[in-house]
């Protein structure tokens, strides 16, 4: 099997990424309505898919607290850039505490402070939770999203509480949520092949073995929940700019956002970059897709009226489905590279010999 | 605060803790025998509920035997639950059973929002009789509170008699502890397992009923948060331990009622006490009080 030398794989690596831009480009611009929208979205879903199978899929321990660290991040940012007497306006139960009621930034500043809180936040969470394994790891960072998502709808002076943050500016566009989405894509991708990576995948296999070959285990965890922190507190911040109203219920930057970032990434393959950002992809795209089952129609002068919730129902199916027939996803925990590629096609080629 | 505030938070405190104690002891059992946290048990209770209420409603059953019909269903859909989704994947790493189960949850949900709609209905089918009210100088007490704790704590009995005095309640017990040894001695696993299951399904849709009539608004959603807590509650317990999730799940709803009825401007962050109670007690004693299993550290 011919292996693709490192040239040629950064040059149709370079080529792809242009082409991407190229094609949003084209989409940005000649499509109207709300595909645009949805893939902006597809692009902030994939930054939170891909920063979440960082710690569920590469790193092998099973966080539920991903929303929590979203939710930070978008609180943070929206913080940050909604304007003075915007928050003047919003704040009426009681008014904004001091620095941030005279604060006014750009959306670049804000999004990387929204990275940085929810990274420290990540840090809080993951050092003391860390220390306990499997289910529990699960238990304790569900745990700290309700605390923080709680914390939220109950401080009225910083979040606003329960009222949420109203008329964010829609700042986020197709190459924000992309560019940003690439950025995580670069970094995790050479964090999970790096050495770093490496022992990250060894102490998924088998934590005695990797301990007993000198790898510090709570801290390369650690590291890469930080870093997955990081990464959600960005999807946060493109999310938050992106809805332009954001509130503390559990449906939205609570236990479901969790719920869907997991169904995505175990659509795509645990542990994979590019099969989170295709589960990312499909998320977005069959959600929207599945809006014409959830709406009234007329089929051949039948009125077949419209069943709301069908489409959660039917990625819950899809879930299942993969959980019992199909664990490995779209990619199992391979990555979509052009070596990938080739050996697929060229093991076709072999089969029809 | 005065004694009679003391009294009536004590009782409303040992109502709680009786329906999380309920819920509690389907987790304890199923994760004791499958070292599975099955988060659909708290969507198999709010199914429980919508049947029960749907028996009335759409069939104007008499409400004693639609709580029946209910809590029948819902054993019924913790077995079909178990066959369907848990026993493909037993020899499966146990990180898959468990986003299995955050996928049945989700489905589950999903389904009822389709089938009985998102929107909240009110649980308004038992007899008026259970809202009256006894006064005994300052402390309210209503019917319903009496018919709760009775329920309760009999089918609390009822359970610890079926564990420890019965011979299924010793394979249920054997095969929390060794699966392979407890078939060698002639007990049928996979029977055992479904029985824990109705047997779990059918407590918690108990509970969730009693919790209807309690807080009497029935959606989609009324099961996920007492189902979380009720599995803190078992850990709080030492989960796979059944008096554990006794003890955790009265501690639970009794701290609870009186940590706000000492603070009330805390009423706010009242659902976040189960989970920094749970971070806590994982931090210094991850067996629980009841030490059950040492949690192996690797």
């Amino acid at each position: 099997m011919k292996r693709i030398s490192f040239k040629l794989n950064f040059v149709l690596t370079t080529l792809f990424v242009i082409g991407t831009g190229f094609f949003l480009l084209w989409v940005s611009n000649s499509f109207g309505g709300y595909w645009p929208r949805i893939i902006t979205l597809m692009g902030i879903y994939g930054i939170m898919a891909v920063s979440y199978t960082l710690v569920n899929g590469v790193t092998g321990i099973f966080s539920l607290g991903h929303a929590g660290f979203i939710a930070i991040g978008a609180y943070t940012a929206a913080l940050l850039t909604l304007p003075i007497q915007q928050k003047a306006m919003s704040f009426f139960i009681e008014p904004l505490i001091w620095p941030l009621n005279s604060i006014q930034m750009g959306f670049l500043p804000a999004t990387i402070i929204g990275g940085l809180v929810a990274a420290f936040a990540a840090f809080l969470v993951g050092y003391p939770s860390l220390r306990v394994t499997g289910d529990y790891f699960a238990i304790a960072t569900f745990g700290f999203a309700e605390i923080i998502r709680i914390v939220i709808q109950n401080s009225y002076n910083i979040t606003n509480g329960s009222l949420g943050l109203k008329s964010i500016p829609p700042y986020t566009t197709i190459w924000w949520a992309w560019g940003w989405l690439l950025v995580t894509v670069i970094v995790i991708g050479s964090l999970k092949f790096s050495s770093y990576g490496r022992a990250l995948r060894a102490m998924s296999e088998d934590t005695v073995a990797a301990r007993a070959m000198g790898i510090d285990v709570f801290k390369h965890q650690l590291i890469s929940f930080v870093v997955s922190g990081f990464f959600a507190g960005i999807g946060g911040a493109l999310y938050a700019h992106w809805l332009t109203t954001i509130d503390p219920r559990p449906t939205s930057l609570g236990i479901m956002l969790t719920f869907f970032v997991l169904i995505m990434i175990v659509i795509g393959g645990l542990g994979s970059i590019s099969g989170a950002v295709l589960g990312a992809i499909f998320f977005a795209f069959f959600a929207q897709w599945l809006r014409i089952v959830e709406s009234p129609m007329n089929f051949f002068g039948i009125n077949i009226p419209g069943i709301p919730g069908m489409s959660m129902l039917i990625f819950a199916i899809i879930f299942i489905l993969i959980m019992l027939f199909r664990r490995k996803g779209i990619m199992g925990k391979d990555e979509l590279s052009w070596q990938y590629i080739y050996n697929y096609f060229s093991k076709k080629a072999g089969d029809q010999d | 605060m005065s004694s009679s505030n003391l009294i009536q938070d004590i009782i409303n405190g040992l109502l709680l803790g009786g329906l999380y104690a309920l819920i509690a002891i389907g987790y304890t059992m199923v994760y004791g025998i499958l070292r599975l946290i099955n988060f659909a048990h708290g969507d198999i209770l709010m199914w429980g509920v919508y049947f029960a209420l749907y028996a009335v409603v759409a069939l104007s059953m008499p409400w004693w035997i639609a709580f029946v019909i209910g809590i029948a269903l819902a054993g019924l859909l913790g077995f079909t639950v178990e066959k369907v989704a848990y026993k493909p994947l037993r020899s499966a790493p146990r990180i898959s059973s468990l986003i299995t189960a955050i996928g049945m949850s989700f489905f589950l949900e999903s389904l009822a929002v389709v089938v009985w709609g998102g929107i909240p209905k009110s649980f308004n089918i038992y007899p008026k009789f259970f809202n009256r009210t006894l006064i005994f100088g300052h402390v309210r007490i209503q019917m319903l509170t009496f018919f709760i704790l009775g329920v309760t704590f009999i089918l609390l009995l009822a359970v610890l008699w079926l564990l420890y005095r019965t011979n299924t309640g010793t394979a249920m017990r054997a095969i929390a502890t060794d699966i392979p040894t407890t078939s060698l001695m002639g007990a049928n696993v996979n029977n055992i397992i479904s029985l824990t299951f109705i047997i779990g399904s059918m407590l918690a849709a108990t509970s969730g009923i009693m919790w209807a009539m309690r807080y009497p608004q029935v959606q989609p959603y009324m099961g996920f948060v007492p189902g979380m807590k009720a599995f803190i509650a078992a850990v709080i317990g030492g989960i796979g331990s059944v008096p554990g999730a006794l003890v955790g799940g009265f501690l639970l709803g009794m701290t609870e009622i009186i940590v706000v009825g000492l603070f009330p401007n805390l009423a706010g962050y009242r659902d976040a006490f189960a989970y920094v109670i749970l971070i806590v007690l994982l931090m210094f004693r991850p067996t629980g009080i009841f030490r059950v299993y040492s949690e192996q550290k690797v």
